[in-house]
């Protein structure tokens, strides 16, 4: 099966390497995680995928026609903002699908009225909730209490439907827990 | 009192033109607050009055001149690829010196430097009308394609260029909106009454607001009556328009006090 995205001995960086080589690849229906402690290079190599940072050898590959749903780490909640939830979801396309039972009361408030963890969890549901071929998650557990994660962890099995998902994380249960392969990144 | 005269034909084309503007900048005003760019305007504001002070002196139109500015200071903005008011304060400090040694060093500079601060609504044609008419198209027209990109680009950073989409090209875009739009104000209403119509009504607009859409709705209405009221009093009190246009569009920060609208559907 054709990989919707591969990196081929990717070092990533700035001016300097900061993570790599690596290799590893994300087929469709499974949960591929990147794992490794605060500062071990894992946004970094998210950030070769956008621009954000650089790929100084080796090379990414993606399916032609790949579409991509991204949550960045610590997502943006500008204040101040008045994008309510229906209007952030319809953003990515999620505002079609069925939202979670935790979160449809919330989708009519201001995203900026959200706690830290309601807020995380929407913005991960519009990048699951859409139709993307390709969904990546940085640190998407960051805010949440324990109840949501597990709500989380079940949204991420049903979802993926055929889908490949790519989730950044430092938290060991976590990714034991969602990951069909796990790719382990030193400090 | 010389309230007769708010409905005397020779001011409606000054009342038309500024009428648009009035709709147009606080929508353009909606998507500098979402970028958490507020002091763009002014920026971009006093770059164009120093362009066309530097038109004068250059022998070109001081409209041409402040229409050139305002592109180059979009472009150069776009160019450093930076998102924050930092650049924006540079830009305004830089128009500023050179608005005011441009008009220090020419007497029609001065003149020009003072209508473009202060505004000279009353004296705009019906070219003005034009430039108003089709920035207002211009703004309905680009606005919509522009929204959805530019508010993934604040909720969801990277996403477009994770699909290959470039966020450079839609900034760029937006800039150079924004600045054409502050340059045409600026001519109509000076330097503060341009700053005032981007950055007060969607501040105001947007305490209260459930929804980007209510928000945009509320945000040109509210600037819309200020405007209205304003035009009315500065001529009816004999009063310099810039001046009032900036107090009326500050009362309207009363509609942050009024209780949150309840939730969308």
């Amino acid at each position: 099966m054709t990989p919707l995205l591969a990196y081929l001995e990717v070092v990533a960086g700035y001016a300097q390497p900061v993570v790599g080589p690596i290799s590893f690849e994300v087929r469709p229906g499974e949960i591929v995680a990147l794992r490794g402690p605060n500062g071990s290079g894992k946004s970094t190599l998210i950030g070769a995928l956008t621009g954000s940072s650089r790929v100084l050898s080796g090379r990414i590959e993606r399916r032609p026609g790949l579409t991509v749903s991204l949550q960045r780490q610590l997502p943006t909640r500008p204040e101040g903002i008045p994008l309510n939830g229906h209007e952030l979801l319809r953003l990515t396309g999620a505002h079609r699908a069925a939202p979670p039972a935790l979160l449809a009361p919330l989708l009519a408030l201001r995203a900026d009225k959200l706690s830290g963890g309601q807020f995380q969890l929407l913005e991960v549901w519009a990048c699951l909730g859409g139709a993307a071929d390709l969904v990546i998650l940085d640190e998407p557990t960051n805010n949440m209490a324990p109840s949501t994660i597990e709500a989380f962890v079940s949204l991420l099995h049903e979802k993926r439907n055929g889908r490949g998902v790519l989730v950044v994380s430092h938290e060991r249960g976590f990714v034991d827990e969602v990951a069909d392969r796990v790719v382990e990144l030193q400090g | 009192m010389k309230w007769q005269l708010v409905v005397d034909p020779l001011f409606r084309v000054p009342f038309l033109n500024g009428l648009l503007l009035a709709v147009s900048m606080p929508l353009l005003g909606a998507y500098v607050r979402l970028r958490d760019e507020w002091l763009a305007s002014l920026g971009m504001a006093q770059v164009t009055a120093a362009g066309g002070v530097a038109g004068l002196l250059l022998g070109i139109h001081p409209i041409a001149g402040a229409l050139g500015a305002a592109g180059l200071a979009a472009t150069a903005k776009g160019a450093v690829r930076r998102s924050g008011n930092d650049v924006f304060v540079l830009l305004l400090l830089f128009g500023w010196s050179v608005a005011l040694l441009g008009a220090a060093n020419s007497a029609q500079g001065e003149e020009v430097s003072h209508a473009l601060l202060d505004g000279q609504l009353y004296f705009t044609s019906g070219a003005h009308l034009a430039g108003a008419a089709a920035l207002l198209a211009a703004v309905a027209l680009l606005l919509p394609r522009l929204s959805r990109r530019l508010l993934l680009e604040r909720f969801f950073p990277e996403h477009l260029a994770a699909n290959r989409e470039s966020p450079f090209r839609i900034h760029l875009a937006f800039d150079l909106l924004v600045a054409f739009a502050v340059a045409l104000a600026t001519q109509s209403v000076g330097v503060m009454a341009s700053f005032a119509l981007v950055f007060v009504p969607p501040w105001a607009a947007f305490a209260g607001a459930n929804g980007w859409r209510r928000a945009l709705a509320r945000t040109a209405v509210v600037a819309a009556a200020a405007y209205v009221v304003a035009f009315a009093a500065a001529i009816g009190l004999n009063q310099p328009f810039g001046p009032v246009l900036v107090a009326a569009l500050l009362l309207t920060g009363l509609v942050r006090l009024l209780p949150a609208a309840p939730g969308a559907g």
